[in-house]
């Protein structure tokens, strides 16, 4: 399959370790951090972990859109679907979210709630559409990626007339989330960045120059093939050893400078920046999450409901999301990894997604930790 | 079956009629229907005793008989390469193949929801018939029930299956041994994509058709070499993942596969791309994998290339001691990852 096939060859794969290897100084250790979850997910599952030196060691950033989504959100909409009789429309993987009180979108859907799975933000539009006397809630999550199709649908609301139809919206945004990580106290030390492929060929590769900038590390913006991500890594080697701290396009087949003008400008339309949105790991993050405007507040389900009043819920106990998503733990050194915690019966975020570090560690990596005979 | 006095009784309606809740109800309608419809199509001297149940002849002596049974509950019924009634076919003369069994009868049953075309019923039961036939096995009893409309999805189709395993025979899914070789006998995921493809409206330059199709008779070629089958399993629904760790916790053992072994079609792999799939969880109908010894590999590999169901068959992995009972992939890129039981249904990706 053309665009797939030439970045899963094995022979070029192994000439690029190769160089990596050459590349990769004995003397020192060079941390960088894959920030999306796309690239968590293809490091782990065509098994680049493995053949990497052992001193690059990848670092899973908070690049997924489920796992970074506080608990007190997926409340609010557990909420609208048992409280407000809505029918509640969510992509597949925010359904076994983790919630207050053991609950899920998936056990609300269970307890009568109106739940419905839908695999694209259309798909939403047409059901307010095909029930006008029911309200329809889409509960919007993700980066700059799925950002898009949510501003569009809300127009097409507009333009249709619809009454019945509100979102939810959990839109978050890449730069600062990046930000947080560089200026956390006492995080880990990174060298470099693996910047997004889909988040980047919205917003381009400019505006990612500041961060490397202000922080002085090498960004390289990669695809999420297996070349794409190796050839990448093997850039920002290059970058570290010869102290550069630039911005570098490996996914030039479809990221340009400038981005997607057409979807900015549809996004900036409907949306506008939040005061300040709350990560599950990274805390309360200003101008870190969108609203939608005034101007199209008829669809803002957070006006619609007014009583509706996020409330910030903590983690489980025991679970390491947080130090997870910020870097500074591995899924296998959460005590619950793979014991309470599993894809079966998740109890925090990053066991849900297939994005999430301990989703892939799990189902991909976790033979690695049990010794073997071959 | 007294045949009804085709003078006195008003002809079913094949082409424009539907399925109401008389023909369930036990009454002349239900005797119509079973009549025109079912045993026309499946005739064999067992359904003609026209009885509550077949009584049939003992196998061979020394002999053991297997049994199996499989719902059928597919959406859409119809797809390329197969519907609900080939499928209901395959699949049960598939549970017995794989206990190395030859397959002799079927039962069928079918629920019907009130409302469904004749015409859709009749061309599922030719198929049914047909494959039936081309397998060398007879439906020889059977049973209808119609439910309300809304409260069925078109059709459901339940067979148990009855057939005989000679000898010593007897694969098994706890008998894998470190060391032994893994077969497939072909490419993986066709079934799958072929629903989903259909589901969700892709178009490819060619059709992605289901591999549904009966393998007794592969399995009595490979039967036939003497080579010592340990397991034999059709990686249906969770795909070939799935069964490869139903069989490693079965035997308590592990598995290392190579990736660049397991054969896939091009548009199936394209199609699990746009829907984020992974070929590995696909269900497949007409593939089976078998765990030998490994040094009668290459002459069961070699004989199950001369059959047209496995002309591509490879042998895919190992089996290894594994206290752990994990699945392992050599990948294409070098790596090396598990390859997991399959974890609620896959869902595709959202960025």
């Amino acid at each position: 399959m053309k665009y797939v096939d030439e970045f899963r060859d094995g022979a070029l794969a192994q000439n690029l370790t190769d160089s990596i290897a050459l590349q990769a100084q004995q003397s020192r250790t060079y941390r960088l951090m894959e920030f999306c979850g796309g690239h968590t997910h293809a490091l782990s599952r065509y098994g680049l972990l493995g053949i990497l030196p052992a001193n690059v060691q990848m670092i899973h950033g908070p690049g997924c859109p489920v796992c970074v989504l506080p608990i007190g959100r997926v409340d609010l909409a557990i909420r609208l679907a048992m409280e407000k009789d809505v029918i509640l429309c969510s992509y597949g993987d925010c359904l076994r979210v983790p919630a207050s009180d053991q609950m899920s979108l998936l056990k609300a859907k269970a307890r009568g709630g109106d739940v419905r799975m839908v695999y694209s933000a259309l798909d939403a539009l047409k059901i307010a559409m095909n029930n006008p006397a029911r309200q329809v809630v889409f509960f919007a999550i993700g980066f700059e990626t799925t950002t898009p199709p949510t501003a569009s649908i809300i127009r097409q609301a507009r333009a249709n007339g619809l009454t019945n139809f509100s979102v939810l919206c959990n839109h978050v945004l890449t730069l600062p989330a990046m930000e947080a990580i560089l200026t956390q106290p006492g995080g880990v030390p990174l060298q470099g960045l693996v910047g997004p492929a889909h988040v980047s060929t919205v917003i381009g590769s400019q505006p990612y120059q500041y961060i490397a900038k202000r922080f002085n590390k090498p960004i390289v913006i990669s695809g999420f093939e297996p070349l794409d991500l190796l050839q990448g890594i093997l850039m920002l080697l290059r970058q570290v050893n010869e102290n550069r701290a630039e911005v570098e396009n490996e996914f030039t087949r479809a990221v340009t400078l400038a981005g997607n003008r057409k979807a900015q400008a549809l996004v900036d339309e409907v949306f506008e920046v939040r005061d300040s949105f709350e990560w599950r790991g990274l805390g309360s993050l200003p101008f870190s999450g969108l609203k939608i405007r005034v101007a199209f507040a008829e669809f803002d389900a957070e006006l619609r409901y007014p009583d509706l009043i996020y409330t910030n819920v903590p983690d489980h106990k025991a679970c390491e999301c947080g130090a997870i998503l910020r870097g500074e733990k591995r899924p296998q050194d959460c005590k619950i990894f793979g014991t309470i915690c599993t894809p079966d019966n998740p109890i925090g975020s990053c066991m849900v997604s297939s994005e999430g570090a301990c989703a892939a560690h799990y189902t991909y990596g976790r033979f690695s930790e049990v010794k073997w005979a071959l | 079956m007294n045949k009804i006095k085709s003078v006195y009784v008003r002809p079913l309606d094949i082409k424009h009629g539907r399925v109401d809740m008389s023909h369930g109800s036990g009454g002349r309608a239900s005797a119509q229907l079973t009549e025109v419809v079912f045993a026309a199509a499946f005739d064999n001297e067992y359904l003609q005793q026209g009885n509550d149940g077949a009584v049939l002849p003992l196998p061979p002596a020394n002999s053991r008989l297997v049994m199996s049974t499989d719902a059928h509950v597919v959406s859409p019924l119809f797809f390329p390469g197969g519907d609900i009634g080939s499928l209901s076919v395959h699949g049960t003369v598939n549970d017995l193949a794989m206990m190395g069994a030859h397959p002799l009868w079927l039962s069928a049953s079918f629920i019907l929801e009130e409302g469904f075309a004749l015409y859709d019923l009749q061309r599922i039961v030719s198929s049914m018939a047909q494959v039936a036939k081309a397998a060398g096995v007879a439906i020889v009893t059977g049973d209808t029930k119609v439910v309300e409309r809304g409260k069925g999805d078109g059709v459901y189709i339940s067979t148990t299956g009855v057939g005989y395993v000679q000898g010593s025979t007897s694969p098994s899914g706890d008998r894998a041994r470190a060391g032994d070789a893994i077969l497939l006998s072909g490419t993986i995921g066709d079934h799958g994509m072929a629903i989903m493809s259909q589901r969700e409206g892709l178009q490819f330059e060619s059709a992605i058709e289901s591999d549904s199709a009966a393998l007794h008779e592969l399995v009595a070629v490979m039967l036939a070499t003497g080579a010592d089958i340990h397991v034999l399993r059709d990686p249906t629904r969770g795909g070939l993942a799935t069964t490869l760790n139903e069989i490693a916790r079965q035997s308590g053992v592990g598995m290392v596969l190579n990736e660049n072994n397991i054969p896939v079609h091009r548009q199936v792999v394209a199609a699990c791309e746009f829907l984020g799939l992974d070929p590995l969880y696909v269900a497949n109908e007409g593939k089976l994998i078998a765990i030998c010894a490994e040094a009668d590999a290459a002459k069961l590999l070699d004989a199950m290339r001369t059959h047209p169901l496995a002309l591509t068959a490879a042998v895919i992995g190992t089996v290894i001691a594994d206290d752990a009972c994990f699945v392992q992939m050599k990948t294409k890129l070098g790596g090396r990852r598990m390859v997991d039981w399959l974890n609620g249904d896959q869902l595709p990706r959202i960025c």
